[in-house]
């Protein structure tokens, strides 16, 4: 057996618009997924990754290029000859079914003996917490419910590879947390490959061993969540994973991986590093992220630093959000409330004077993109 | 007065049910009350009715000769009347649904700027008047008609013998009549029931294994049931009860109960018999229905919507 669970290959999935004009909705899209992973594909509506799914499902098919499936081209092939399965948005449960009979749809298409289809379907509803709702049909059940039955469906016929799609997307906050811990545990225990869109990059992040961040139908990057937020590629992707602050500037100077960067927001060279090659004289964005910038009262000793003004200040529990004015430009802080009290001159006040000091390790060079 | 109206939410009920009360009482109720009370009185000899009571006019509808029930007295024309106009009306709802389905299926799953047009093309022959649109059957079937003017002229290509085929004054012919008559009154239900079917479920059960064969079996079929329990009681209901198709494309050989009963009322002049006839009839299609919807329901999910 191939160690490629999924493989895509220089796809092309070109659509009509209204107004006759083709677009590629997948542009040149190259995805190797390995055997037992969980991976993402994340990104804005429109970006693909839907598109990507329902070409591995064999819902459409490729303009160009091929969609292997454990090492097999699939050509043309029809969903019902692929070993894979599916986790619909909105479940799409047969409504006139009951809970058993949705499940054992698949082993029944399967034409798997009725003891066995019996055993496995009680299988799956135990392992998705359903085992009492056999004979309920999907309208008496909650949204959860659903949701697990809809899992059950498409894990009962043990597929090589598992598709969801957006399948959190129509819970509730509390629910949706739940689910991405369960979804992740019974991914480990079944062992399966998961293939899971999402536009939610907490719900990539928090779950996926690997992440495609995709936009405009192409991907941009891929990486574990750890590279994707720490180091990211492109503006894209440091803006579109998390929050960032990014400053415009020049490279003055470039010694291996780090890079003298002149901002003129701030009338200072900043010391950051860059993983890409970057020469002197390139306009670059240097990224950093809220929680990387170190805010006080004094400028801190032997650390470069630069005075600013706080300009907003919002407590959210765990962190004190701040907007700092510094120079031309607004900063974006995060301070992570460590310590418990109730003075309010342990944190920042509107209007107050600060010191902001970058470390060059956070901060991230990254090439101006060409595409917006 | 009218603040006593605002406050009292029964009163303003009572209200607005009441024209449609009037009109249910003094065309429905009443006349049906009559007609039972007719149906066991005796005909006079002007056409007029006796009020007695009865049973004379079922027993004739039976076969038997009011004051003889030997079976040397029977005559099973009236059965043979009831029993036509049951399996017609049976025949009818078949061939309907069998037309009507794949008719629906096209339209349900055509780009959605087209269903509306193919809708209004189901619609357009209802805005003709419907004893109109039967002689044109006449026109088409008729023995120099239409169909055999055609069939004379393709056989004349081919050099065939042709003699014209008797189709008008048929039973098929009325089955024709019938069929196109009620095809539109099938489309519609059915077509909303199936173009309320979530097209992701299809894509569900081939990501299940299932062929289009199948997915049509376990999925579009059972969804769309609703749709063909409603077109099935539009459909049944006027048939059985139906005498202008009969009279018109079926002539003296195809006599429906339809036709019975508007014949005892006009021709022989006897409503008490046309009036017994007449409950038989309802009867007779409220049993059916009442079998029918307690086994299927009265495909409620197409009415509500």
């Amino acid at each position: 057996m191939s160690e490629l669970a999924v493989e895509l290959r220089d796809v092309v999935k070109t659509f009509q618009t209204p107004e006759g004009t083709p677009v590629n909705a997948v542009d040149r899209v190259n995805l190797q997924i390995q055997n037992g992973e969980f991976f993402s594909m994340l990104g804005s509506s429109g970006c693909g990754k839907t598109t990507s799914l329902r070409m591995i499902a064999g819902f459409e098919w490729p303009t160009s290029g091929e969609v292997f499936i454990a090492g097999q081209p699939q050509g043309h092939k029809p969903p019902f000859q692929r070993p894979v399965n599916t986790v619909f948005q909105n479940y799409a449960l047969f409504q006139h079914m009951t809970v058993f009979d949705n499940v054992a749809f698949g082993l029944q298409m399967a034409k798997r003996p009725g003891d066995e289809i019996i055993r496995r379907v009680g299988e799956a509803l135990e392992m998705v917490k359903l085992g009492s709702m056999e004979k309920r049909y999907p309208r008496q059940l909650s949204g959860g419910q659903q949701q697990r039955v809809a899992l059950a469906r498409a894990l009962v016929n043990r597929p090589q590879v598992l598709l969801l799609d957006e399948p959190l997307g129509a819970l509730d906050q509390k629910l949706r947390k739940e689910m991405q811990v369960e979804l992740k545990l019974l991914q480990k225990e079944v062992g399966i490959t998961f293939i899971f869109v999402t536009h939610d990059q907490e719900e990539a992040l928090s779950m996926s061993d690997r992440i495609a961040v995709m936009s405009l139908g192409k991907v941009l990057q891929i990486g574990s969540p750890v590279e994707i937020y720490e180091r990211p590629n492109c503006r894209f992707v440091a803006d579109f994973i998390g929050e960032t602050n990014f400053l415009e500037g020049q490279v003055r100077a470039v010694d291996g991986e780090k890079v003298i960067v002149f901002v003129p927001a701030l009338e200072a060279e900043i010391a950051g590093v860059g993983y890409q090659s970057f020469h002197n004289g390139q306009q670059v964005s240097l990224s950093v992220r809220p929680e990387k910038i170190h805010l006080a009262e004094q400028p801190p000793d032997g650390q470069k630093s630069f005075p600013v003004r706080v300009t907003q200040v919002s407590y959210i529990g765990s962190d004190t959000r701040v907007l700092v004015q510094a120079g031309k430009t607004t900063l974006k802080v995060a301070e992570q409330n460590k310590i418990s009290t109730l003075d309010p001159d342990a944190y920042f006040q509107n209007g107050e004077q600060a010191f902001a000091s970058l470390t060059p390790e956070n901060t991230l060079v990254l090439p101006v993109d060409e595409v917006p | 007065m009218l603040q006593q109206l605002r406050e009292n939410k029964s009163l303003q009920g009572a209200l607005l049910i009441l024209p449609t009360m009037v009109f249910m009482v003094g065309l429905l109720i009443i006349p049906l009350a009559l007609t039972l009370v007719a149906s066991f009185g005796q005909r006079s000899p002007d056409g007029g009715v006796i009020f007695t009571f009865s049973l004379d006019n079922y027993i004739r509808l039976l076969g038997f000769q009011p004051g003889c029930l030997q079976p040397s007295c029977f005559d099973s024309l009236y059965l043979q009347i009831l029993w036509r106009s049951l399996t017609l009306a049976f025949q009818t709802t078949v061939l309907v649904i069998l037309l009507a389905y794949p008719l629906s299926y096209f339209i349900a799953r055509a780009p959605r700027k087209r269903r509306t047009t193919f809708l209004f093309l189901v619609l357009v022959p209802l805005w003709t008047n419907f004893v109109i649109r039967v002689y044109a059957w006449m026109m088409i079937l008729r023995t120099q008609g239409v169909l055999n003017g055609f069939l004379g002229w393709l056989a004349g290509l081919l050099g065939i013998p042709f003699a014209p085929l008797e189709m008008l004054y048929t039973p098929g012919a009325v089955l024709v009549g019938m069929v196109y008559e009620f095809l539109p009154f099938m489309i519609l239900p059915i077509y909303t029931s199936l173009e309320k079917i979530d097209p992701s479920l299809y894509e569900a059960a081939a990501d299940l294994g299932a062929n289009s064969f199948r997915t049509f079996l376990r999925v579009t079929l059972p969804l769309s049931l609703p749709g063909m329990v409603a077109g099935t009681i539009l459909v049944f209901i006027p048939v059985m009860g139906m005498f202008v198709v009969s009279d018109l494309l079926g002539g003296r050989q195809v006599i429906l109960v339809g036709n019975l009963i508007q014949r005892q009322f006009l021709d022989a002049r006897d409503p008490t018999f046309g009036s017994a006839a007449s409950l038989i009839l309802m009867v007779m299609t409220l049993l059916v229905t009442y079998f029918y919807t307690r086994k299927f329901g009265f495909g409620e999910e197409i009415v509500a919507a």
